[in-house]
């Protein structure tokens, strides 16, 4: 009841295709929130609805108590950063920036001051005389950034605003844009394509999935524990075992028994899915013979990721990825025989029968 | 460039000069050597001023009325219809397939009906329809070749967020932005109307360019020196699409869909 915005049952068809189907989401006031999924996920769809770009087949939005659905999008108070191209391009920097309070009717001598404040707080000065297309990408997105807070919007909405960016830019302005958002506690929506961006600067974590959502928390809890084989495949790099509950706290995966502490309590038989990180799957080399409550295997491939090398393994039917230090994977080289094993509770266990293969499924249509 | 490129390069500008030169030439000539009584007496003629001034207000009108369809109409298209684009793409060409001399009798027909009010059926406004649909292929190529240089949907959707509506989105924001083909557009139509004859003379009215005929057909040597005073204005009208595609900050214009 206390929540700031409030995405209500939001369903929007366009033509057969469902974009958007059922969508609950509740932000509390400050909160900086991320609706993540792949393209076609319908989370641009959702950002457009709260923004009054679209209009839900039904559902509601609500804002502080009041219900906005059908309020158009130039009096929602909602500021706005898009992918990109978005700036005035007949403006400087401080003429975009300051094109929400001229709207409003604010006086020359207020609205400067405000301008000015907020070229100061993204970092761009010096840069206030100067139009779009001598901007860098980078710095685009930053007058994208402050045009929009300068209205003191009661929402914050940005749509991937960092994919057009290299690498490098993208970094420095996620952690800029979380920076501000705390700073002026700013209650925010953001969208994206990216896991890494989305765990890295939000509060909570929305993961969409043909218009669903498929699970909603804190970027730890997704990560760790990922409640769906789609969610555990999206988010990081997942090795994916199918297996049978075994006896107490263990599975069979082909004819080894590996231990599980979340299988323990399950019905013995049952078709599972474990799920487990790179990071947790441990190697070692095993000349003839088994290894008890491992994997045996063999070295397909390294590759290299900087701090880590990632060691690609087959064994059986199964291609598991470990992640090692550079020294330690050096000492399997390709094509040596490896044993491959996790601890007991570093094993994430979905059950196979209820979950359906999300990720299977043939994508849909784009956005 | 190789020497043939010379060659033919010095053959296309003989084809296009030896007879400008030979029209100044003709226009400078008196009863006895060369002088300026050709120019002075077009320009003492009342009638020259006069219908230089009817085709003027012409073309204005040609504009205005032009942009204030086209511009909220192409708006329109690249915002909300993209798929009647090449509809309009389409029908933009055909007043170049279709003859003025046609579209003036189907247009008379058209008006030949009481309730037309007289001040405009009995003055040379009556023209400016017409001209409209004449000027559609060159205006309409003008501005879409604009609004595709600009990102229509997000410039629309950001000013929107910012709390514009949408006359203050069109004037702020679109409209600054697409001002290169609009004025391009408008000296094209201005070039058009100032020398567009079928359909003023089949609708009986006195322009600048039925006067051009006029003296065609009564004074030899004036008739040059106003052939060479209407290459002028159409020229000054060209130089202003270059000076206004050069200003910077602004993509250059481009011209009829030269892209």
């Amino acid at each position: 009841m206390t929540a700031y915005l409030e995405l209500e049952k939001l369903h929007k068809d366009f033509g057969e295709f469902t974009a958007i189907d059922e969508l609950d989401i509740a932000l509390d006031a400050g909160e900086f929130l991320s609706l993540l999924g792949p393209s076609g996920c319908g989370k641009t769809t959702a950002l457009r609805i709260v923004a009054g770009f679209e209009t839900p087949t039904s559902g509601r939005v609500v804002v502080e108590g009041n219900d906005v659905t059908n309020v158009p999008a130039n009096r929602r108070d909602m500021g706005m950063v898009f992918q990109a191209y978005s700036l005035f391009p007949n403006m400087n920097a401080e003429d975009n920036v300051g094109f929400g309070l001229r709207v409003r009717r604010q006086s020359g001598a207020e609205r400067h001051k405000r301008v000015e404040e907020l070229l100061e707080l993204v970092g761009l000065t010096a840069a206030a005389k100067r139009y779009p297309h001598q901007l860098s990408g980078g710095m685009q997105q930053r007058v994208a950034l402050a045009r929009a807070l300068a209205i003191e919007p009661r929402v914050l909405l940005l749509d991937e605003p960092l994919s057009a960016l290299d690498a490098k830019v993208r970094v420095q302005l996620r952690e800029e844009i979380r920076r501000l958002q705390t700073q002026l506690g700013i209650t925010t929506l953001y969208v994206t394509h990216d896991q890494e961006e989305a765990l890295s600067i939000s509060d909570r974590v929305a993961v969409l999935s043909h218009g669903r959502i498929e699970q909603m928390g804190a970027p730890a809890d997704i990560y760790n524990e990922p409640s769906t084989p789609f969610v555990a495949e999206f988010i990081g790099t997942m090795n994916r075992l199918e297996a049978t509950v075994a006896d107490e706290a263990s599975v069979q995966v082909g004819g080894t028994i590996l231990p599980v502490a979340e299988a323990r309590g399950l019905p013995r038989g049952e078709r599972v899915l474990v799920l487990v990180r790179p990071e947790t799957l441990q190697l070692e080399r095993v000349d003839g013979g088994g290894a008890p409550g491992a994997l045996i295997g063999e070295v397909l491939a390294h590759i290299f990721l900087g701090p880590i090398t990632r060691v690609k393994v087959v064994a059986g039917d199964h291609e598991l990825s470990a992640d090692l230090p550079g020294p330690r994977a050096a000492e399997l080289p390709i094509g040596s025989r490896v044993a491959a094993r996790f601890p007991a509770d570093a094993g994430r266990v979905l059950g196979l029968s209820e979950q359906p293969e999300a990720p299977a499924e043939p994508a849909q249509a784009g956005q | 460039m190789p020497r043939s490129g010379w060659v033919w390069l010095g053959v296309g500008a003989a084809y296009f000069f030896i007879p400008l030169a030979a029209t100044v030439e003709f226009s400078l000539k008196e009863a006895s050597g060369y002088g300026f009584s050709s120019y002075r007496q077009i320009i003492d003629d009342p009638q020259f001023r006069d219908l230089l001034w009817v085709s003027f207000k012409l073309s204005l009108a040609t504009i205005i009325v032009s942009l204030l369809i086209l511009i909220p109409g192409v708006y329109c298209v690249h915002l909300s219809f993209p798929r009647l684009r090449p509809v309009v793409e389409f029908l933009s060409v055909l007043p170049f397939v279709i003859p003025p001399i046609i579209l003036i009798v189907g247009l008379l027909d058209f008006y030949n009906i009481e309730r037309v009010p007289a001040w405009f059926i009995e003055s040379p406004r009556f023209l400016v329809p017409g001209y409209v649909v004449l000027s559609f292929p060159f205006m309409f190529r003008a501005l879409d070749v604009s609004f595709r240089s600009i990102d229509v949907h997000t410039l629309t959707e950001a000013a929107h967020s910012l709390g514009a509506g949408w006359t203050t989105t069109l004037v702020r924001v679109i409209l600054p932005n697409i001002m290169a083909g609009a004025l391009a557009g408008s000296f094209l139509t201005f070039a058009l109307v100032m020398g567009e004859f079928t359909m003023a003379h089949i609708a009986l009215f006195n322009t600048f360019p039925t006067y051009i005929n006029y003296i065609g057909q009564t004074q030899a040597n004036p008739a040059a020196a106003l052939t060479i005073i209407s290459f002028g204005l159409t020229w000054l009208a060209l130089l202003g699409i270059l000076f206004v595609g050069r200003r910077p900050g602004r993509g250059a214009v481009q011209v009829g869909g030269t892209r």
